[in-house]
């Protein structure tokens, strides 16, 4: 239906024609990007209107005293911060073993404001960052949904990630965490993958380096974009998709990728070492033979290929069992086959309760459950299958690669709970495609119905590769204007469309408004999540009674008691829950807190718990603890207290002390 | 305890020290007391002194400069003196503020004797007699006996002083009364005549005391009232010509009475308030101006929600609970601030120049500041501030870099030290300051944004790429 062959006469005022809409629609969408933004950033910010600007839980406790650390003393100073406040008598390299993305984020920011004279604290900064991230997010989202699927997937996309229940959880104002810029980064590099498997740019192909560099900075999950990269990168082979693009898009991430995720000193050499990175480093040698074959392929003659590949498969079949068996040799020798606790509970979901009762004691390291899918991505859920449908409507290599990444991410998610956020990015892009698609095919139903089978389209012949060339549609009349910047169906499927045959006008219009009412219906349950479910902020407990509301401030009264009236060297103990917020807002020593990096000072601390007064008074001072903190819920019925996590100090105490035994705590071991 | 001892000690050798050089006294003697009353108010922490003290010259010549002593102990408490001269009779007085500036009086022979002279507005002839009202505000003075409490018991404190009035001339007749919070005191020491009803204790008369007489007492009683200091406060003053006035006020609280011994039980401190943590103090009240607007309450770690704010045409009441309640040696910080409108502080004097007139104070109610430091930032291009203070306070200035500043705000920096509720006085600072500064921040952003978007166009139109 396309027409390159326009007559001539009519070509200044289509070009002129289109131009102007082609500006036209930019601008609009430029504004819709703009408003999904601002959407995205206020409705992370009822936590600050409902409670106040405060920063949330548990680890962005510790987020924000590195970042005050680091914005008080500079970076050369954070590198090397030793902190002597926890793990007494231990201690605990930060600079080493945090994940820096986050603080350097936020602490640019600051030094940025601050330069130019505002004012703002690092508290605010800090519970600022996170909302802001995830309107870059939903951007970053528009751009890799509109390389695979076009501007109105794209734009349907960012909306539905703006409010998606599941990613509002961990980037509401005040919730500080990794996850708060490395959902944007992971997403970004995704799309500057995609944008360099498209282009075949050298140039993003650098920025995607970049951007998994910052992805390595902010999250430990940048692991999941080194194997799912070369995952994607084989499937296309496999596929008989290799292109030089491939190329350009896979080689440079992982040589300069590793590189320079070899530079973050949490991660170091185990950037090479570790097997979370082997896949990629297989896939990277699997590339290249494959890269030679087509090259040689080039060069030869048929005849004389095949006898090249039979000689050289015979060869290297030997060579590749040999290696292989010195890899696996050299990867079972080491004690968790070469991969972290979390990395195996992953692949093994029985693992960590099985080894690790410190990994399976943390809520969000469990499975999820169903109801927790319909409430973290809602309608999202029975889009995904019809947009992994469209995808296949054709099969291009992003197409199959957001197929890839909804395959991956959903297995994930139903391991651990915590990973739902990596889902719901990928959630949005296939829902964006599946419902831009589906208003695609209605409105173009209308279209039709009203004008005739008149080929009143022009090509747009800016756009890229030879599967994804875009084209327009002219004269839609909609309802609403968004829609007229996501009426950009790839040409196949007009085609496709145009095979089918059009649905008859007022049935399409009446699908169309039930499809928009799914979106709709979708975005009430989501602000409501944003609203009553996600956002407290933990630290502040209110409840509503007939007599109004009632804040129970305890945990701050008990952290602002130690601050102020205990000496500035004295130790508290305390469950490892609330030892990044005793360091943070009272200032006191701690002897265990959340980053669980030693299971046997854990289980001191559990065996102290569970131990007669005696003995938990030696064990404490032989900690030099003055003052031992302790959450009891029982008068207002505060569910998450320590004698709720009690079995577990029990069962991490006894798993290195065999004296503490479970079955010893419990009521029908008594009677 | 054993600190308490020797300052016991301390005092009663400085005792007899003064009784011992009383001979050779020489300061001014043509001044006769012919009577002295002093009512002591011991019902908070802050004490009051008021001295009515009948002077008459009884010299040759006239004079206009009455002595007052005062122990070096009791100076190193004093938190103001203030004295005023009773004119009239009967129902129609007035009082006369008069001027009082501590002195040195080089032949004085008790050593440790401090001295405060009063100069009176008219000098006071031969035979002549005049009637001055002293006020005298100590702080820090009650000792809290015994030093550490239980969450149970009540707080006893010692109140030390002398029977006689200190003074350099001869007191013909003296009356001292003092008044205790309660009926509860545990012991006094007698000098007849004495005698005690209800919560006072009468001291007196006593007729014809020599100059430096003394005849040391104390009282040990109960004082439950809220023994609560404020170490350090900073108030901000920040003044935006585009119409409000924000008022920062960092707060560095103490419980100064006897120190908390043993646990502090949240149930017991609940259930039974009558016998549980009477000298502890949970709320505190602080008087702001009216048509207060934006007053936020919080700490390092945040707000703490237990405030009440009520206004009303003339004031507005902030009531605030620090995060817990503050026994003996408890500590509490946090900050309170509120925005105000211009029109009501800051007024044009007739000289061209604008001052901004303020309550140089504490606003929580009867606190006693240990360092009060108040600082008024003027607007970005102000000059020549002068602060006008009714006392003397140590000022310097200082630059601030708030929101988009280039050269920076003027900063008069106004410190305090012992400030107690009773120095709550208007202050002034004077300023000069250009009206098109004010636009300067706007035009700044202004083109700034203007700038960016030219960038925007040029980056646009420009074509960078080596191909065509």
């Amino acid at each position: 239906m396309a027409a390159p062959e326009t007559s001539t006469a009519a070509v200044p005022t289509l070009y002129t024609n289109n131009t102007l809409r082609n500006a036209f629609g930019g601008v609009l969408s430029f504004f819709i990007l703009l408003l999904i933004g601002v959407m995205a950033f206020s409705i992370r910010l009822f936590s600050v209107i409902k409670y106040e600007s405060v920063i949330h839980e548990f680890d962005p406790y510790f987020n924000y005293r590195v970042t005050q650390f680091l914005a008080k003393n500079g970076i050369y100073e954070f590198w090397n911060w030793f902190d002597d406040r926890t793990w007494y008598p231990l201690g605990r390299v930060i600079g080493g073993t945090v994940y820096p993305g986050l603080t350097l984020t936020a602490g640019t920011i600051w030094w940025l404001l601050n330069s130019l004279n505002i004012p703002l604290s690092v508290e605010t900064v800090c519970v600022f960052t996170a909302p802001i991230f995830s309107a870059f997010a939903s951007w970053a989202t528009y751009l890799l949904t509109k390389e695979v699927k076009g501007t109105g997937a794209g734009l349907t996309a960012a909306a539905l990630l703006a409010m998606v229940p599941s990613y509002i959880s961990r980037s509401v104002a005040g919730s500080y965490d990794n996850e708060a810029v490395a959902i944007f980064a992971l997403i970004f590099t995704f799309y500057l993958y995609i944008k360099t498997l498209n282009t075949g740019s050298l140039f993003y192909a650098t920025l995607n380096s970049i951007a998994y560099f910052y992805m390595v900075c902010s999250w430990g999950g940048y692991t999941f974009i080194i194997n799912l990269i070369p995952m994607h990168v084989l499937l296309c082979i496999v596929t008989g998709r290799f292109s030089s693009r491939l190329y350009i898009a896979y080689a440079p991430l992982v040589v300069l990728g590793t590189l320079l995720a070899a530079l973050v000193p949490v991660v170091g050499f185990n950037a090479v070492m570790t097997s979370e990175h082997f896949a990629s480093f297989l896939v990277f040698i699997i590339i290249h033979v494959v890269a030679f074959v087509y090259y040689i392929k080039g060069i030869l003659s048929p005849k004389m290929f095949k006898v090249a590949v039979t000689l050289v498969v015979s060869v290297g079949l030997a060579v590749c069992c040999a290696v292989i068996a010195v890899l696996i040799a050299l990867v079972a020798s080491s004690p968790t086959k070469g991969w972290s606790g979390r990395s195996l509970s992953l692949l093994d979901p029985t693992y960590a309760s099985k080894y690790i009762p410190i990994i399976a004691s943390v809520s969000e390291h469990q499975p999820p459950t169903w109801p927790s899918y319909f409430m973290d991505i809602n309608v999202l859920a029975f889009l995904v299958p019809a947009g992994i449908i469209a995808c296949f409507l054709p099969l291009s290599d992003a197409s199959s690669f957001v197929v890839l990444y909804i395959a991956t991410s959903v297995y994930f998610s139903g391991v651990m709970v915590r990973l739902m956020l990596v889902l719901a990015p990928a959630a949005c892009i296939t829902s964006g495609i599946a419902l831009s698609q589906a208003f695609d095919v209605f409105t173009g139903s209308i279209k039709f119905q009203l004008t005739g089978a008149s080929s009143n389209t022009e090509v747009d012949a800016a756009e890229t590769s030879s599967s994804t060339a875009e084209s327009q549609t002219d004269a839609v009349k909609t309802e609403k204007p968004e829609e007229t910047a996501k009426n950009r169906p790839s040409r196949k499927s007009k085609k496709k469309e145009r095979e089918h045959g059009e649905k008859p006008s007022t049935e399409a219009k009446a699908e169309k408004k039930r499809l928009l009412a799914l979106p709709l219906e979708s975005s009430v349950h989501c602000v409501w999540a944003a609203a009553e479910a996600y956002s407290a902020p933990s630290i502040v407990l209110t409840s509503r009674s007939h007599d109004g509301l009632h804040v129970f401030d305890d945990f701050r009264e008990a952290y602002a008691w130690l601050r102020h009236n205990t000496d500035v060297d004295d130790k508290v103990a305390s469950w490892w829950d609330y030892g990044y917020q005793t360091t943070a807002m009272a200032n006191r020593t701690v002897i265990v807190d959340n980053n669980t990096w030693n299971n046997t000072h854990i289980a001191t601390v559990g065996t102290a718990m569970s131990s007669p007064e005696r003995a938990a008074w030696e064990i404490f001072h032989s900690l030099d603890v003055k003052y031992v903190l302790v959450v009891f819920g029982g008068l207002v019925g505060y569910p998450s207290d320590d004698i709720n996590k009690f079995l577990w100090m029990v069962r991490i105490g006894g798993g290195v002390f065999p004296h503490i035994k479970e079955p010893d705590y419990l009521v029908s071991s008594l009677c | 305890m054993e600190a308490r001892i020797r300052a016991r000690v301390n005092l009663a050798l400085t005792f007899f020290a003064l009784l011992f050089f009383v001979a050779g006294s020489s300061p001014p003697r043509q001044f006769v007391i012919s009577n002295a009353e002093r009512r002591i108010d011991l019902s908070s922490h802050i004490i009051n002194v008021h001295l009515t003290l009948k002077v008459e010259n009884a010299g040759t010549r006239s004079a206009s400069e009455v002595v007052l002593a005062l122990t070096p102990t009791e100076v190193d408490h004093l938190a103001m003196v203030d004295a005023s001269a009773i004119k009239g009779k009967r129902k129609k007085t007035t009082s006369v503020r008069l001027e009082v500036k501590p002195t040195e009086l080089p032949d004085a022979p008790p050593i440790d004797t401090k001295y405060f002279t009063i100069y009176l507005a008219n000098p006071l002839n031969s035979g002549e007699s005049t009637t001055l009202e002293v006020l005298y505000v100590f702080t820090h003075f009650l000792e809290p006996f015994p030093a550490e409490i239980a969450q149970s018991e009540s707080q006893l404190v010692f109140y030390h002083d002398t029977a006689l009035i200190l003074s350099p001339y001869h007191i013909k007749q003296q009356t001292t009364f003092i008044k205790t919070p309660s009926t509860k005191v545990e012991s006094f020491i007698r000098m007849e005549p004495t005698n005690r009803v209800g919560t006072e204790i009468k001291y007196g008369p006593y007729e014809d005391r020599p100059p430096y007489s003394i005849s040391p007492i104390h009282v040990h009683f109960e004082n439950n009232s809220p023994f609560a200091v404020v170490e350090e406060l900073v108030q901000e003053i920040e003044i935006s010509h585009w119409g409000n006035i924000q008022v920062t006020e960092h707060y560095k609280l103490i419980h100064a009475g006897a120190r908390h011994k043993g646990v502090f039980s949240r149930v017991d401190y609940q259930s039974r308030q009558s016998s549980n943590g009477a000298s502890s103090f949970r709320y505190l009240l602080a008087r702001l101006p009216p048509r207060v607007h934006s007053v936020y309450y919080r700490d390092e770690i945040g707000n703490i929600s237990s405030s009440h704010l009520r206004t009303d045409s003339l004031k507005s009441e902030l009531q605030i609970e620090p995060r817990y309640p503050l026994f003996g040696g408890w500590k509490a910080t946090f900050v309170i601030g509120y925005g105000l409108p211009l029109q009501d502080f800051l007024f044009e004097s007739s000289d061209d120049k604008r001052y901004l007139n303020f309550t140089f104070g504490c606003p929580l109610i009867g606190m006693v500041v240990d360092k009060l430091t108040i600082k008024v930032v003027l607007p970005e291009g102000s000059t020549d501030p002068s602060p006008v203070v009714p006392f003397p306070v140590e000022h310097h200035l200082e630059a601030k870099y708030s929101s988009l500043d280039v050269v920076g705000r003027t900063v008069v920096v106004l410190e305090k030290k012992n400030f107690v509720p009773m120095h709550n006085s208007h202050f002034q600072v004077y300023y000069s300051f250009k009206p098109i500064f004010m636009l300067a921040e706007p035009l700044m952003l202004a083109s700034a944004f203007f700038m960016l978007f030219v960038a925007c166009v040029a980056y646009i139109h420009i074509d960078l790429s080596i191909r065509k």
